[in-house]
């Protein structure tokens, strides 16, 4: 009878991570032949303005741009297999090192923004939910909907012109020079190895460039999670478990905390971790708003170049990087509700 | 055809206080839009990449005056007119990409749907990997081939857009038409002898065609976003070929160092007002369709007082 | 239809002071139409460890008293009247105090126990969350001595106290339910359909139990069901309810016996049992409880309608062996205006009306 051992977790995993396999290979084709098939000679767009004709061709050959579809179809497919992503036409540089050297940017970022998000987003819209039309309600959703509809290249306008200056705030990189060249490099995560060098000031210096490109980056995801704790919440509050609860004469705050806030997360988790593609995604246009040396600045760099050595690799590494952590947040998920596991 | 109206009507009448406000907000709010990409050549002073006006050429970077409301920019271009224009662009792009995602999407759906087998296998799993990848790169990628091909044009931008919302539109349609398939009607109309286009067409489409609207107004939003986003990386519409908020707000950013503010502040102003109308439009209409968000408009419950005349009774006497 | 009531039971809780009695209770809904009078002027009776059971057709607002009675009403909705709980009124309590009412002197069982146990949590902080609400300064062991007691009378065995709710069968969360409703001792529980969403083996224990609740636990039991035969079983009283107004009420044994109202009549006939010969169901449906038909709300579907019955409220009287009645056909004879005993001519009852 009792069908939730633990026995069937590490089922549960196993399966989930089997599942994964076939959507990688549909994502890695569709990545292919967006990038291969489509018309227009890839290394003459990145490189024509360089190169004489016969270089160029030597390129494509080293490329193997001259060999059949198919033929590219599984290189691309067995370089991915051994973690190899390809190189950049444009630097010549292995397009692994260039996400190695600026993935430590982005992390930061990404991180620093979804803890703002999180912190702000999930009290307001648990708050919001519960109080329904009320006036923090009507606030709380306002600000959600402005925050998400506002772009973050706008509200990284804002913030240079109206509060860098005020508060003394960088708005532009992830450090100042001097910073970088005391800092020894061992993690190629910044923040970290300026916290290991226990270099107060330049710790101090980090964390000042990040305040506003994070809250930048917060704000947008941050109003999509109020909007989806507040509807969870508002749903939760209507089952019939509360109900019962207060007929057992819990005290409304208790059926609140226990039965409302708690079970309104648990499918937040999930939609909350989906909601990293679209970090991803703001990342692109937060890095080069404020020049932060991250993938996506770097992203934008390789387009404006029409490198596709380079947006291939980077896009095929973000899409990977996507599916896993949605598997991640699948286990995490069977973690914490009994019910999924079986 | 002739309930459609009342129909159109129904998150009105049917909602209460806030979320009818909400909507009522958002609806203005996109009209006024709207009427901005309708009748731009009237209201805005002047074109979107003119930088003069009767061999006056305008300041650069000038500041909002009476000539020019809300500044001129680097470009020499008039602030003002660029943010009405905007509106048509956008307009434009959204309108493209949501016809296109219909027109591709609900017959893909359909037939995906109703033959089933390995075609729809297929359609399925392309369409489940394209709407797996993060949306904004997929939107990146296509523009990024797309303006090899078309230029950084009004097409390709709709083009990408439409890449981006396609597999939700056929998500959608794909659903509805296997619940409408076993429904009764259609197995009549099938064994009394109707083709499958004809099924397809009378029967299904009319169904499926239902849900598209809403969806359409929940992706505008997001394609306005999408659309201003690609404008700043610099993979949507040139200065020149169209006013884009997106893209003038890029070069806005240079100017913030040095305290311009009015050249970004606008064009930012015209994308946070469209899509908050956008959304509170498509909130509106979910809390008012979704059963489990919607609050009817109850009447209050009078009582009139209790009539003392029945005494209490004494039971089982 | 069994009817294993003994007479020194009814006759021993008459004898004490009724647990609780409501008199001209109110229920009504706001609608986009109008109030819905859900129920509207009911009273009642019940004595300490007795079980009355409410009958009725679904939608004549019987579970609507019985969420009255607990406080649990959706937004927009009144209640009114006098429901006294050992000499306390019920409805006029502060918020704080109906809270600490529920739970500990009141408990509810529902219908569909699938959806009434909080996913997330086991058993055993469901017990523990319940005790401790109610019973400050209780330890964890003795919380669970005592929620294990319960457990064991519902036949839930002590090694399940830790596991979550998806791990049992309905009838075991239903099972489950009785006991947390039931581990403070309640004086009066309302049991709102608990068997409807159950099959009919399950049906039949749960039956047992709440037959058993008089002798394990003194608890009042107000017993809502649509099933005749259930309350034949398990019940000492009946209250037959139509369209938010209890129409008769009286022991079971006589009600069922000698039926005076049309309505239970009826209600009784199109039951079906061994020896149904054919099936016999109620023409027409229950009226719009937005706005009622005038007089007696039965008239329009009544095959013994008389005129008066269309124009005049029937009046509460007492019923000949005992009970409560509200029919013209009873009487009062006195209060009948002349020719009000010709039978009514049942135009409304058209095939509109039927479909």
């Amino acid at each position: 009878m009792s069908r939730a051992g633990s026995g069937s977790l590490p089922r549960y995993i196993l399966q989930r991570i089997l599942l994964v396999i076939p959507m990688i290979w549909v994502i890695l084709t569709v990545v292919f032949v967006l990038l291969r098939v489509a018309p227009g000679d890839p290394v003459s767009a990145a490189l024509g303005s360089k190169l004489n004709a016969q270089a160029l061709q030597q390129r494509r050959e080293a490329l193997g741009f001259n060999r059949p579809l198919i033929a590219q179809y599984w290189d691309y497919l067995s370089s991915v297999a051994h973690l190899d992503f390809g190189t950049t036409f444009r630097d010549n540089q292995p397009v692994l090192r260039v996400v190695r050297d600026n993935g430590g940017a982005t992390l930061t970022l990404t991180a620093a923004a979804f803890v703002i998000a999180l912190v702000v987003g999930i009290p307001l819209g648990l708050l919001a939910g519960r109080y329904r039309d009320s006036a923090p309600d009507v606030v709380i959703r306002l600000f959600g909907i402005v925050s998400y509809a506002a772009p973050v290249f706008f509200v990284g306008f804002l913030l240079q012109l109206y509060v860098a200056e005020r508060l003394g705030l960088p708005t532009s990189g992830d450090a100042s020079p001097i910073t970088v060249f005391e800092v020894k490099p061992k993690t190629h995560i910044l923040l970290l190895d300026a916290l290991l060098s226990g270099n107060g000031t330049a710790i101090q210096d980090v964390l000042k460039h990040l305040v506003l490109p994070a809250t930048t980056l917060g704000l947008l995801i941050c109003g999509i999670f109020i909007r989806l704790v507040r509807v969870n919440m508002l749903q939760t509050m209507q089952a019939d478990y509360v109900e019962a609860a207060e007929a057992r004469g819990i005290a409304r705050g208790k059926v609140t905390w226990r039965h409302g806030f708690r079970n309104a997360l648990v499918p937040v988790i999930t939609v909350v971790g989906l909601q990293f593609a679209l970090l991803l995604g703001g990342a692109v246009l937060t890095e080069p708003t404020f020049n932060w040396p991250g993938i996506g600045y770097k992203l934008v760099f390789y387009i404006n170049n029409r490198d596709y050595g380079a947006v291939q690799g980077i896009i095929t590494i973000f899409a990977l990087a996507v599916v896993l952590i949605s598997v991640l947040i699948d286990i995490v998920n069977a973690l914490i509700d009994p019910r999924v596991r079986f | 055809m002739r309930g459609t109206p009342r129909a159109l009507l129904k998150p009105f009448t049917e909602t209460t206080g806030l979320a009818r406000w909400m909507l009522v907000a958002g609806v203005l709010l996109t009209a006024v839009f709207v009427v901005f990409a309708v009748f731009a050549p009237w209201i805005a002073p002047y074109g979107f990449a003119q930088a003069s006006s009767g061999g006056t050429p305008f300041p650069k970077l000038g500041h909002p005056s009476s000539q020019h409301w809300f500044g001129t920019d680097r470009l020499f271009f008039d602030v003002y007119s660029r943010v009405i224009w905007g509106a048509r662009t956008a307009l434009k792009v959204v309108v493209l990409s949501i016809v296109l995602c219909v027109l591709l999407g609900v017959p893909l759906g359909l037939a995906s749907g109703y033959y089933g087998g390995w075609f729809d296998r297929f359609v399925v799993l392309v369409m489940d990997a394209m709407y797996a990848f993060p949306s904004f790169l997929l939107a990146i990628v296509f523009s990024f081939l797309l303006t090899n091909v078309y230029g950084g044009s009004v097409v390709a931008v709709s083009l990408s857009l439409t890449a981006v919302y396609i597999p939700q539109y056929f998500r959608v349609v794909r659903n509805t038409t296997l619940s409408a398939k076993e429904a009764t009607y259609v197995e009549a109309a099938r064994a009394i002898g109707a083709s499958d286009g004809v099924i397809m067409r009378r029967y299904l489409l009319q169904n499926v065609i239902q849900s598209v609207p809403v969806l359409g107004t929940l992706n505008a939003a997001d394609a306005i976003l999408t659309l201003a986003g690609l404008g700043f990386l610099g993979l949507g519409i040139q200065s020149t070929d169209a006013a884009e908020w997106g893209h003038d707000l890029n070069r806005a950013l240079a100017d913030a160092g040095s305290g311009v503010w009015w050249t970004g502040l606008y064009p930012g102003l015209a994308i946070v007002l469209l899509v908050t109308g956008l959304t509170l439009v498509g909130e509106g209409l979910n809390e008012t369709l979704n059963p489990t968000l919607r609050r009817r408009r109850l009447l209050p419950v009078v009582m009139p007082p209790r009539n003392v005349s029945t005494p209490a009774e004494e039971e089982q006497g | 239809m069994t009817m294993d009531l003994s007479d020194e039971t009814v006759a021993a809780a008459s004898a004490r002071e009724p647990v609780i009695s409501a008199r001209d209770v109110r229920v009504w809904y706001g609608t986009t139409r109008g109030a819905i009078r859900a129920v509207d002027g009911v009273s009642f009776d019940l004595a300490p460890g007795e079980t009355l059971g409410l009958v009725g057709e679904s939608g004549c607002g019987k579970s609507t008293l019985g969420r009255g009675l607990m406080g649990l009403l959706p937004e927009g909705a009144k209640r009114d009247g006098e429901v006294l709980f050992r000499g306390r009124d019920i409805f006029t309590l502060s918020r704080k105090a109906s809270y600490q009412l529920r739970g500990r002197e009141l408990g509810m069982i529902f219908q569909e126990p699938l959806t009434r146990l909080n996913p997330l949590m086991r058993i055993s902080q469901h017990f523990e969350e319940t005790i401790k609400q109610h019973e400050h300064g209780l330890s964890k062991d003795e919380i669970r001595d005592r929620a294990l007691e319960v457990l064991r009378l519902m036949g839930i065995p002590p090694t399940r106290y830790k596991s979550y709710p998806h791990e049992f069968s309905g009838g075991m969360r239903q099972r489950l339910m009785i006991a947390l409703a039931l581990v403070l001792r309640p004086a009066f529980v309302v049991a709102d359909e608990p068997t409807t969403a159950l099959d009919v083996l399950v049906e039949a224990q749960i039956v047992q139990i709440l037959n058993d609740l008089r002798r394990n636990f003194q608890t009042s039991l107000l017993l809502i069901t649509h099933n005749v035969g259930i309350v034949a079983e398990a019940c000492d009283r009946v209250a037959v309810m139509y369209a938010g107004r209890i129409v008769e009420q009286g022991t079971v044994a006589e009600v069922f016996k000698h039926p005076q109202h049309p309505y239970t009549r009826e209600l009784l006939r199109s039951t079906i049992s061994l020896t149904t010969t054919g099936l016999n169901f109620i023409p027409g449906a229950p009226p719009d409880l937005v706005d009622p038909p005038d007089g007696c709300r039965f008239h329009p579907r009544c095959p013994s309608a008389m005129n008066v019955c269309a124009s005049k409220n029937p009046v509460d009287i007492e019923r000949p062996g005992g009970g409560r009645v509200e029919c013209w056909l009873v009487g009062p004879e006195d209060q009948i205006p002349p020719g009000g005993k010709q039978p009514l001519k049942q135009e409304e009852l058209t095939v509109a009306d039927e479909a």
